[in-house]
């Protein structure tokens, strides 16, 4: 007997409670750009400048301590986080202890980890730095631009291959749920208030790829179907090609989902905000494909006139495959 | 029909094969990499018996590259640098001074009495006492410059001067510091490299980056400010005339001079001219060696320009005392005896064996030309990417085997099938990534990890469209066939545009970002070639030998 997550045949409705869609994405957009602005990205040094040093003993860690021990050494604003995971050893302690930009241009002085090294060493002997990153104030700012700039371009870049495969409904449909989907992945971000860095921006990125291979497979079949059924309205239409392509979209969710979900309990805590990332997007991703993007295109309509589609500069590349 | 051609099939097999046999080393990592290291050792510091039998723990006709581990899997150090190329406009108009001197100096009736004045350090501003002989010093000054050489620069001079009353200042032109700036990475790149080579740790990435930057990434070592000290030792060896000595730090040494103390007198100061005979980057050779009492010394060689001025300098200039400043500390200042023809000399002072020998290597390796300033730093510990490693394939593992169970269960036979070739699409990416010695870094994993959730999306397009030709009453072979071609175009679109992303995310991001984009744009490729050749070579294999009137997908 066959595993089936979605029946054989299907016939819901997806836009008989569009408003009630909309409605619950805007209401998260709006809490996610006020828990931006309220909150803001708990940003990693990779964006901010300072160091962040992980360390590792065999005594349990006392975050009091530490601190009373590091302020002496006036190196402005530290935080220090415990960090718990399962894949610990039982003796196996590890703090997150970051610092600041110093003032100068530079990242952080030998000398500066060597006198940290020796301070905590006292309270805790047999400390171990099991890793050390700095980030220099010039090039953190650069980091924040060529991030932003990655992400605008990925999204320009889909946009226009999409308008040149579909048409220019379809590309904005699709990029609307891009747009969706990071805002509310920043917006999850600034709630829980997870490490923000590097990482996280590629963790975007593939979430666009993601939402967007979701959205192309849905796409394709709508403009498959619009056709082969030239008399059904662009609503029945994009119904009958979410159906039909609704146990691929979910088959392929899960599979993702599994795959991530392994990486998150057993990939170490290193990586796990960015696979938190990705999974929120996988989630986010496909919800966004089926009701923001399909949406979108009804709400936009499509030219349905086939019969004249060598004069329409919108489907010109759409005929190259197969 | 369902047909593919046989030399296809064959094609497509050999790509599968070839991919595995470049994925096994992986597999046997540890024992690879030893014998790889072996084999290099073998051809730089000849063969012994230990290094061969290393050697034969692989077999030579195999394949034999891996995948470059990451620094955060492997530990090591990174550094971003930025070279102040800055500097090496100062040390240019400081060399530039005496030159302007002497062409001055015949031309005092003209130009009357000059001075140098205190002003930028990138700049040398002349007041001279005769303002209508202006035009005639601005003539021999620009007599001195001499034409870009750069592509950009071309029918530029490398040198402006311009008078305002009775100033007269020279600088570079922009031309020149651009091309000069080009320069100065360029050599303190090639200087970081020797550096680091000397040292002899594998695999460094030396790279520029940017107009002014130098990124260094060692694996296996233990610190970045380990790093630092090998590659941040100047080493600035200048051969300079001697003006005085004395105990005053702070006394003014004058327009053109500086004072520097002495490196093994303490409390003892020399004013030297600040413009030096001969410099380090002049040298061609420097040994460890020992003076004529026995005692450590470094013994050095110049290249012929450099050999000529200083025998100029020696022949003109005997019984006076000459310094010899290393990274702005005298160390030592013999008055001269004698000329010195031949180019070559020996420097004494008060070393140890070692540091006459760590002296040689620096003055060999050449001084950088301009200061470096550390703008990103880390060092990731070798525990902490074992912990690494092994969380990731522990969670690549279960991921794997949770989505091969899932596709079993759903799709039976055919769910084998994509198995296999997800299977294979993995030893794909990392025979690409051995193939083209890609970096697999923790994000990579993740990549790996999101691929094999998302090859078996193409799959499932087809598998879900051969269901619906089915549903649609079509006979097997021709439902396994129209599954195939119409699930084509979802499956390029789909792929594209995250490939689209994963070029995006390799040119913009550096490190772990590039790593990531990497093992997801390959398993992307691989992922469109198992779905759509394998599988399907796969299926048509299967169909052919049972000739089944129905199929179950």
């Amino acid at each position: 007997m066959r595993l089936k997550l979605v029946p054989e045949k299907t016939s819901f409705d997806f836009f008989s409670n569009w408003k009630l869609w909309m409605g619950v994405s805007s209401l998260l957009l709006v809490l996610s750009l006020v828990s931006f602005f309220a909150q803001g990205l708990n940003f990693g040094i990779d964006f901010r400048g300072g160091t962040t040093v992980r360390t590792e003993s065999t005594m349990a860690v006392d975050v009091g301590i530490y601190r009373k021990a590091i302020e002496p050494m006036q190196l402005g604003d530290i935080s220090i986080t415990e960090v718990f995971d399962p894949t610990f050893e039982a003796d196996q302690h590890v703090a997150m202890i970051r610092i600041q930009a110093q003032a100068d241009g530079e990242a952080i002085s030998g000398e500066t980890i060597e006198a940290l090294r020796a301070t905590l060493d006292g309270v805790a002997p047999g400390i171990k730095f099991v890793s050390v990153e700095s980030v220099g104030p010039k090039v953190s700012g650069e980091l924040v631009q060529t991030a932003v700039l990655a992400v605008v371009l990925a999204i320009g870049a889909v946009l226009v291959y999409i308008w040149l495969r579909f048409e220019w409904q379809f590309a904005l449909g699709a990029v609307a749920a891009l747009v969706h989907d990071v805002l509310l992945t920043i917006g999850v971000f600034a709630a829980v208030q997870i490490k923000f860095d590097l990482a996280i921006i590629a963790a975007l990125l593939t979430i666009v790829g993601y939402s967007l291979n979701d959205t192309v497979v849905v796409f394709d079949r709508v403009r498959e179907n619009l056709r082969k059924f030239k008399k059904l309205s662009l609503g029945e239409v994009l119904n009958l090609s979410i159906n039909q392509t609704l146990s691929r979209t979910v088959m392929t969710s899960v599979t993702t989902l599994i795959a991530l979900i392994a990486l998150y309990v057993l990939g170490g805590d290193v990586i796990r905000g960015f696979v938190f990332a990705m999974i929120w997007g996988v989630i986010v991703g496909t919800y966004s494909s089926v009701f923001v993007a399909s949406t979108i295109l009804l709400k936009l309509g499509v030219k349905r006139d086939w019969s004249k589609q060598a004069n329409t500069t919108g489907n010109q590349f759409a005929n190259i495959d197969a | 029909m369902l047909q593919i051609d046989l030399w296809k099939r064959v094609l497509i097999w050999l790509v599968c094969v070839t991919g595995l046999l470049l994925a096994l080393p992986n597999a046997f990592y540890t024992r690879v990499e030893q014998a790889n290291d072996a084999s290099i050792e073998i051809i730089a510091k000849g063969e012994t018996p230990e290094r061969l039998e290393i050697v034969e723990q692989w077999p030579s006709w195999m394949p034999s590259s891996l995948v470059n581990l990451g620094l955060d899997l492997r530990g090591g150090a990174h550094l971003l640098a930025e070279v102040k190329v800055a500097d090496v406009y100062v040390a240019r108009m400081d060399s530039m001074w005496p030159e302007v001197r002497d062409v001055l100096r015949p031309e005092r009736a003209t130009v009357g009495t000059f001075r140098r004045q205190p002003g930028p350090d990138d700049q040398i501003r002349l007041k001279i006492s005769k303002p209508e002989g202006m035009s005639r010093a601005l003539e021999l000054v620009r007599g001195l410059a001499n034409p870009v050489t750069s592509l950009t620069g071309a029918g530029a001079t490398d040198i402006e001067a311009s008078a305002e009353g009775d100033i007269l200042t020279i600088q570079l032109s922009d031309a020149e510091k651009l091309a000069s700036d080009d320069r100065t990475v360029r050599q303190s790149l090639e200087i970081v490299r020797r550096r680091i080579d000397e040292v002899g740790t594998r695999e460094p990435t030396i790279q520029r980056q940017g107009i002014d930057r130098i990124l260094i990434q060692v694996p296996g070592i233990g610190s970045a400010s380990e790093l630092k000290k090998i590659i941040g030792t100047t080493a600035q060896l200048t051969f300079s005339p001697v003006v005085g000595r004395g105990s005053d730090a702070d006394a003014n040494p004058g327009v053109g001079n500086k004072i520097v103390p002495s490196l093994d007198e303490p409390g003892v100061y020399y004013t030297i001219e600040a413009a030096p005979v001969v410099t380090g980057e002049e040298l061609t050779d420097a040994q460890p060696a020992f003076d004529q009492n026995g005692r450590p010394a470094v013994s050095f060689r110049f290249n012929i320009s450099g050999a000529r001025r200083f025998g100029d300098y020696t022949a003109e200039n005997i019984g006076s005392p000459f310094a010899i400043v290393l990274d702005d500390e005298v160390v030592s200042a013999p008055v001269i005896q004698s000329h010195i023809p031949g180019g070559s000399g020996i420097i004494t002072g008060n070393f140890t064996i070692e540091e006459s020998t760590n002296l040689a290597v620096l003055l060999r390796a050449g001084a950088l030309p301009a200061g470096l300033e550390f703008l990103e730093e880390r060092t990731i510990g070798p525990e902490l990417g074992q912990d690494s490693i092994d969380a990731g394939k522990i969670a690549t593992i279960v991921a794997f085997v949770g989505v091969l169970v899932f596709m079993v269960l759903s799709y039976g036979l055919f769910g084998i099938f994509a198995n296999i070739a997800l299977i294979l699409n993995i030893a794909l990416i990392f025979g690409m990534l051995s193939l083209i010695g890609g970096t697999l870094t923790l994000p990579g994993i993740a990549g790996i990890v999101l691929t094999v959730g998302m090859a078996v999306d193409a799959n499932v397009l087809v598998f879900e469209r051969i269901r619906e030709e089915l549903k649609s009453g079509r006979g097997p072979a021709r439902a396994i066939e129209e599954g195939y071609s119409k699930a084509l175009s979802a499956i390029l679109d789909a792929n594209v545009t995250t490939f689209i992303t994963a070029v995006i995310l390799f040119a913009m991001g550096s490190g772990p970002v590039r790593g990531f984009a990497i093992t997801l744009g390959l398993g992307i490729m691989t992922s469109v070639f198992t779905a759509i050749f394998v599988t399907r070579v796969i299926i048509i294999m299967w169909f052919e030998r049972r000739r089944p009137k129905t199929i179950e997908v």
